[in-house]
């Protein structure tokens, strides 16, 4: 059967561990949606609950803050990984948790 | 796009990928593909390893099943370039054995077989409200459902919740129906690596 564990682990460890140009802190904090500051606490914001407000302001925003393209780029791609990580996780645990009248035992009974 | 370098950032060799992409297909190189071949060590290789994994790794899902899935929590998270792009997939995938739905309301999911059914609507729920509770995921294992399946759908879930993130903020442009056909044809033949 399919199983994305090890990749996703390894997606996670390269965008917030591996060489980059924004910060490792900078980064982390854009994974996990805390600890920024104004403006690019709203992009991140809106990448992580509302991706489809974003408009080309808050990437210029982001920008007049003094982040480069690149910098924008590892960061909109580390708030988008975090949340969808976060959201993963709570199905995966409400699994664990879930008994049906599946034959299927439950992974953690 | 939003950001220059993902339309124009690639290397020497990308962008000469890009022209033979575009003279073979006679379509646009379309944007997500801009996007995992920009950095690709960042972002687009260590993605797609999930991508495939999720939608072409074995499960007891069909093909047509997981892109009706990514079409879905597309829809869900209002992406309209994965909307468009994962129902052209889910539709070759599946022939004329079942329609994939414009909206995925629940009065559309209702003509749709079990354990299917029940599986779309989990995942519209956790995409809306981003979490689901052991009920939740009950009345998907009542359906029929077993749980590696569930897990097989959360993986698709996660990869298209990713990449509608990015599709959004980045600003990726809606070609025509010829290039997601296109498209289509090639994830089909070739998958996501």
């Amino acid at each position: 059967m399919s199983d994305i564990t090890a990749a996703q682990h390894a997606l996670v460890q390269r965008i917030l561990e591996g060489a980059g140009q924004a910060p490792h802190a900078q980064r982390r904090a854009a994974f996990n949606g805390l600890g920024l500051t104004e403006p690019v606490a709203a992009l991140v914001n809106k990448v992580a609950n509302h991706p489809n407000s974003v408009t080309s302001a808050h990437i210029r925003a982001a920008q007049s803050s003094g982040l480069t393209e690149d910098q924008v780029f590892e960061i909109v791609v580390c708030a988008a990984v975090g949340q969808s990580t976060r959201q993963h996780e709570s199905a995966l645990a409400a699994l664990d948790l879930a008994r049906g009248r599946s034959s299927d035992a439950p992974s953690n009974p | 796009m939003r950001l220059r370098i993902l339309d124009s950032g690639h290397t020497f060799g990308t962008k000469a990928l890009f022209s033979m992409i575009r003279v073979i297909s006679r379509q646009p190189v379309l944007d997500v593909v801009k996007l995992v071949r920009y950095r690709p060590d960042f972002y687009g290789k260590p993605m797609s390893k999930i991508t495939h994994e999720a939608m072409r790794g074995p499960s007891d899902w069909s093909i047509g099943d997981r892109e009706m899935m990514a079409a879905c929590v597309a829809s869900t998270n209002h992406c309209e370039f994965c909307t468009r792009a994962h129902a052209a997939v889910a539709q070759r995938a599946y022939g004329n054995s079942q329609p994939v739905p414009a909206t995925f309301s629940e009065e559309e999911l209702a003509v749709i077989k079990e354990p299917l059914r029940a599986t779309l609507l989990m995942l519209r729920k956790l995409c809306r409200e981003q979490m689901v509770d052991a009920e939740d995921i009950r009345a998907v294992l009542d359906a029929g459902a077993s749980r590696q399946q569930i897990k097989d759908a959360l993986a698709v879930c996660f990869a298209f919740n990713v990449i509608g993130r990015l599709a959004d903020t980045f600003g990726f442009s809606v070609p025509g129906p010829e290039a997601f056909a296109a498209g289509a044809k090639y994830l089909l033949s070739r998958g996501y690596r």
